[in-house]
């Protein structure tokens, strides 16, 4: 017998893959080629849905630092952890992805537009983020410092943004993103929709499952810890 | 509980009393900043008018790391030699040792720069002395000091200390540094004040922000 848990996990399993699929057909088979940027255009549909789903992953890493600092319970700094790890795989995805699409339609591979220098700022406070949970010292420490740096490294991002947009004023502008390419054919825009949906529910399903998996790595740490100070266990278990 | 300012001015006494025995943060800092200054030249090349144009920014980034070896050294002592358990026992509030800290660690940064300033302005052939340009260097002095304290009470517990202090320090501070880089070119060119408005109200709201967090963060960070 599967657990509830369970069963909502592989739920959520199949259905992140059926819409993953369906929407793979509907983007390369289906959705009409953009005129002006032609087929390269196609890109859009991941590198909105994984910015999206991005900035949703490190706005859960502020609520469980929120609630670690507040409660104090473990589950709220596994559940920073697990966004914080899934937050930097989607903006590793979402820098490359943009990459891609910015060399054929500006020309450059990089531009210190707004955006791309936040993103890029993103991924690495939240890079520190990891490294210092790799680096703290085991336990309730590294836990608090990763979430004073959750906190801070969220209300930061709209004032690096601010401070890009200002310093950018008296640099040439090359913009010419998916804002400024005029409004979206209604097939697309739905598709859009369709996409940023799935990515979600990729995203929910991901979150699940590494939290999961990281609740059973704490709970083998506080058995490991238990059994050095208790000699009748097995040797196999210290 | 002692009282907030006393406790803070100790503290901070305490810092200057022991920086003036040792002379650690100030020279690290100055002879790092300086060698960083000398480099710049060597990799900008010989052209005048890349130096003039560039000056700002090599300035700030002279500034910010030295800074963070400053902010490295801040708690190094505190920890090695069990001093900040210490403290922490003391029946003063984490507020008082983090505004103590921070004001000990922001004005070694403040006397550094303003000691590297003629240096700077020597090999860059800038006159740089302007009441403005002392305005923009405190505001962004304080933020860096402000989040810089916390961030070095953090580092001061993991491993490699070293490369998480940069690590968590400088993403973060992205705002000052352009704020700061924006606001000097204006004062280096003699712009007008009200060209450096923008950018030093972006280093204001920064200090705001990173005070008021750091404050109520620093609890948190020092527990044991």
């Amino acid at each position: 017998m599967m657990s509830i848990g369970a069963v909502l996990k592989n739920g959520l399993l199949v259905v992140s893959a059926t819409m993953m699929l369906v929407i793979l057909y509907l983007i390369f088979m289906w959705v009409p080629t953009d005129n002006i940027q032609g087929t390269v255009q196609r890109i859009m549909y991941f590198h909105v849905s994984v910015a999206w789903v991005a900035f949703l992953a490190f706005f859960i890493v502020l609520v469980g630092s929120v609630g670690y600092l507040w409660k104090g319970t473990s589950k709220w700094d596994q559940l920073a952890y697990s966004a914080a790890e899934i937050g930097v795989l989607l903006t590793t995805l979402l820098l490359i992805t943009g990459i891609l699409w910015a060399k054929p339609i500006w020309g450059v591979w990089w531009t210190w537009e707004p955006r791309l220098t936040t993103s890029l700022m993103l991924w690495l406070i939240y890079v520190a983020y990891l490294m210092l949970r790799a680096y703290s010292p085991p336990g309730n420490q590294g836990a608090r410092y990763a979430a004073v740096l959750g906190i801070i490294g969220f209300i930061d991002v709209p004032i690096v943004y601010y401070s890009v947009k200002l310093w950018r004023t008296v640099h040439p502008q090359v913009i010419v993103g998916p804002a400024a390419s005029g409004s979206l054919d209604a097939s697309m825009r739905n598709l859009l929709l369709l996409a940023v949906a799935t990515f979600t529910v990729l995203f929910v399903y991901l979150l699940i499952a590494r939290f999961s998996l990281r609740k059973s790595e704490d709970e083998v740490e506080l058995i490991r810890g238990l059994a050095e100070h208790s000699p009748n266990l097995p040797p196999s278990l210290r | 509980m002692t009282k907030f300012w006393p406790t803070v001015a100790a503290l901070m006494w305490k810092d200057i009393m022991l920086e003036l025995r040792t002379k650690d943060i100030v020279i690290s800092i100055l002879a790092f900043a300086l060698l960083s200054l000398v480099i710049f030249n060597f990799a900008l090349g010989p052209s005048s008018q890349i130096t003039s144009a560039v000056a700002p920014g090599v300035l700030w980034v002279a500034f910010t790391f030295a800074g963070v070896l400053g902010l490295t050294r801040s708690f190094v002592l505190e920890k090695d030699q069990g001093n900040l358990i210490g403290l922490m026992l003391t029946p003063t509030s984490r507020e008082a040792i983090y505004v103590g800290k921070m004001l000990g660690s922001f004005f070694f940064m403040l006397m550094s720069e303003i000691i590297l300033l003629p240096v700077f302005a020597v090999l860059f052939n800038i006159s740089p002395f302007r009441l403005e340009l002392l305005l923009i260097i405190l505001l962004a002095t304080i933020g860096f000091a402000s989040i810089g304290t916390l961030f070095s009470a953090i580092a001061i517990n993991t491993k490699s200390r070293e490369i998480m202090l940069p690590m968590l320090f400088l993403p973060i501070v992205v705002p000052i540094i352009i704020g700061a880089v924006m606001a000097s070119s204006t004062a280096f060119e003699s712009g007008p004040w009200s060209d450096m408005v923008k950018p030093v109200q972006l280093i204001v709201v920064f200090d705001v922000v990173a005070l008021i967090f750091s404050a109520f963060a620093f609890e948190h960070v020092l527990q044991e």
